[in-house]
């Protein structure tokens, strides 16, 4: 009988889903609601998780609980720990739920709610949660092993090195076009500058406070810390008023830019304690706490979406960033659907904490389910707003030009009406003097936001929503900065260290300055050119920041497909196959068009020609004509960074194809690097499902 | 009830690692009894140093 029960409740879930799904997807009319959305997103994902990843886990991976995880074998108590597994969930989903999901979905809502929504949907299904659980079962019968050496070992010394490199100059790319977004919602904002200005001090005292004066009493210093992150966006608001201290905060983008390179650096050669671990810990209780707020919000509220299903944008015209709906909705959203960056997490730190291998399913791929919803979340965000206001926001200057009136005529000539009056009227409501071009997704999210907890939170405070809203992505983006560049210092040092050893040394201040120094100025090099460019350095950065980060996916792919095929699993390899078969296409054909389309909008070298020819012949105003050679560089530089990402994801691919190929063939391959089976001894003292 | 909210604020303490230390004394006393544990400062310096070498935060 309870059986019956349970299969009936199912059939109920998978029927609301279908309606949900069949409604977002055949609704044609004025608009429809959000809960619509949410509804679909969490029957198709309680679908997945019962029955698809269920299977998955059982008859694929074939995991075993009566197997002892690393953390139960090498438990030392302090970073081999066998840990509860909600608190396990906790710790991944923290660490591997960042900006991408919220500014990625923003970006593609260009194209409409719905392609993006399914994708989310679909890719975070099919392919995110495959990859990132396969990848943990991996790493976690390999003694916790990283994504790296699981390359090396399984496939050879090329995808191993691929990976590598891979890590490196994705690591490169991100944090350049998140502190693009830092800077574009901070630049001329008092309010935004100095909230975000005051959360490195903030972060500072939070350090000491539990490092000297209550070590280790972490949570009573992250609460003091939350409380006055709340009193400076206050403050924030209190600056923007003053007469002088407003000017101090009221700063041009590249000045901005420079700050956050000095901030970079400093926060690579300063102790992790004094400021990256404070900050870490005051991000992550903003970004859970904000994120169950915007749900709880969502869900009271039950806003109407108000932008078009499909606009006429997917047919690559689009003003956020030029490129039809195949393949550039898949590379934008990475992030919520699928990105190659959690398989760097799902290996190496989470098997740690991990106590048995049954935790693996709520793990890698339930984690990532609760990150795609964060990105269908950001989607429901972008899109409750007018279209016209939303691209008002999105579209850079020089797409849609300089002067508000000209900006207002061309949208509205799009099909998206908006109005001069309507824009300056939502920026005063903001706070804010302009919201023209605010370019990056992280304003117009704010927006979003702001308009979703005024409506149900009370409308007197939208200008401390929307900085609240900054704030908070603004100290995560700073984190994924802080963390990024100092992980970036460590490979390179590890990498030089094998040309000059003296280099390698962790711990020698030359080498911690010069390597430092060399990867902020990675990344600085292409956040000044994003600053510069007028035509807005997102619309650039992020199909690079995408296709980088779905060559990673490939990459932990191809080796979890490898593994499967190795095991004698050649009939359920499909499972990774098939989104690395997708990703493989989505990615070579996005690289294709970047590199050689005659669109000067999506192609890169296409754009080094348009520009050269008008400055060969003296069309191009003085301001343009003196950066048109650091642009002519930077868009071939981009094509030859596009190049690189492809070919180094065709390697792999080709690598992982020869050794299964030979496997098939009874010929010698890499042996399977599994380590042996050793009973669990652990006593279980908390509920399983 | 009460039951309940213990729970969750021991969730709570060992997601933030307030609770690190103690695990970390248990740890010792059941393992090692021999030697003589950190102390908290000690340990913290240590557990915070090893929690942030390597790749911890996504995008």
């Amino acid at each position: 009988m309870n059986h019956y029960i349970k299969n009936s409740l199912w059939l109920l879930v998978a029927l609301l889903g279908a309606a949900a799904l069949g409604g977002i997807a055949l609704n044609r009319g004025e608009s429809i609601n959000a809960l619509w959305l949410i509804t679909a997103a969490i029957c198709v994902y309680a679908l997945a998780y019962r029955f698809y990843a269920a299977w998955i886990a059982a008859k694929v991976l074939m995991v075993d609980a009566t197997r002892a995880t690393p953390a139960e074998l090498k438990n030392n108590g302090r970073d081999f720990v066998p840990t509860n597994k909600w608190v396990v969930f906790g710790h991944h989903f923290a660490a591997i739920a960042g900006p991408g999901p919220l500014v990625g979905p923003t970006l593609a809502a260009q194209f409409g709610y719905l392609p993006g929504t399914l994708w989310l949907l679909i890719g975070a299904v099919l392919g995110g949660c495959v990859q990132d659980m396969a990848i943990l079962f991996f790493s976690t019968r390999r003694n916790a092993k990283s994504l790296g050496q699981m390359a090396r070992d399984e496939l050879g010394a090329i995808g191993g090195n691929a990976a590598l490199i891979g890590t490196f100059v994705i690591m490169i790319i991100l944090i350049a076009v998140l502190g693009l977004v830092v800077v574009n919602a901070m630049k001329h904002s008092p309010w935004a500058t100095s909230t975000v200005a005051a959360t490195i001090p903030i972060a500072m005292l939070v350090g000491l406070y539990m490092r000297n004066f209550r070590p280790g009493q972490v949570l009573e210093a992250s609460a003091l810390g939350v409380i006055l992150l709340l009193l400076a966006v206050v403050g924030g608001g209190w600056i923007d008023h003053h007469a002088s201290l407003r000017d101090f905060f009221d700063q041009e983008g590249l000045i901005l830019a420079w700050g956050v390179m000095i901030y970079g650096f400093a926060a690579a050669i300063l102790p992790v304690w004094l400021l990256l671990a404070p900050r870490d810990y005051l991000s992550t209780y903003m970004k859970i706490g904000t994120i169950v707020l915007l749900a709880v919000a969502i869900i009271l509220l039950q806003p109407s979406i108000k932008m078009p299903a499909i606009t006429p944008f997917i047919d690559g015209t689009g003003p956020i960033f030029g490129g039809k709906l195949f393949p550039f909705l898949f590379i934008t959203i990475a992030c919520g659907a699928i990105s190659g960056f959690h398989a760097l997490i799902a290996s190496g730190t989470t098997p740690k904490l991990l106590a048995n291998e049954r935790d693996i399913r709520l793990i890698g791929y339930g984690a990532m389910l609760l990150e795609s919803f964060v990105a269908v979340m950001a989607m429901v965000a972008a899109t409750v707003l007018d279209p016209g206001v939303f691209f008002a926001i999105n579209s850079s200057a020089g797409t849609v030009g300089k002067e508000a009136a000209q900006a207002v005529a061309t949208i509205s000539g799009w099909g998206f009406p908006v109005s001069t009056a309507q824009m300056d009227a939502l920026a005063k409501d903001m706070g804010e003097a302009t919201l023209f071009a605010r370019t990056g997704g992280a304003p117009s999210l704010a927006v979003g936001m702001a308009s979703i907890f005024g409506s149900a939170f009370g409308k007197g405070m939208l200008a401390l929503w929307y900085h609240f809203a900054i704030m908070f992505e603004a100290i995560f983006i700073l984190t994924t900065l802080d963390a990024g560049t100092r992980v970036g210092r460590f490979m390179l040092q590890d990498m030089l260290g094998n040309i000059w050893p003296k280099i390698g040394q962790t711990s020698w201040m030359p080498s911690v300055i010069f390597t430092s120094a060399l990867v902020v100025a990675g990344w600085g090099y292409f956040l000044y050119i994003g600053v510069i460019d007028p035509n807005g350095g997102v619309a650039i950065l992020w199909p690079l920041f995408g296709i980088a980060n779905q060559m990673l996916a490939a990459i932990a792919l191809s080796v979890a497909t490898g593994i499967l095929v190795k095991s004698g699993k050649l009939k359920q390899a499909w499972v990774t196959a098939l989104p690395l078969m997708w990703l493989t296409i989505v990615t070579s054909s996005a690289a294709w068009e970047k590199i050689t389309s005659s669109d000067i909008r999506v192609g890169f070298l296409a754009a080094a020609n348009d520009m050269a020819t008008k400055l060969a012949a003296g069309v191009l105003p003085p301001d343009k004509a003196a950066i048109a050679p650091q642009l002519i560089f930077n868009q071939q530089l981009d094509a030859g960074l596009t190049l690189f990402f492809v070919v180094t994801l065709w390697i792999v691919i080709f690598d992982m194809l020869r050794v299964c190929s030979r496997h098939l063939a009874g010929k010698a391959v890499p042996p399977i690097t599994e380590s042996p089976h050793v009973p669990s001894r652990l006593v279980e003292n908390w509920v399983r499902d | 009830m009460l039951a309940k909210i213990k729970a969750f604020w021991r969730a709570i303490r060992q997601l933030s690692g307030a609770d690190a230390y103690e695990r970390y004394l248990l740890h010792q006393v059941k393992h090692h009894p021999d030697k003589t544990p950190l102390t908290k400062a000690e340990f913290f310096k240590q557990w915070q140093d090893e929690k942030w070498a390597g790749i911890k935060r996504c995008c």
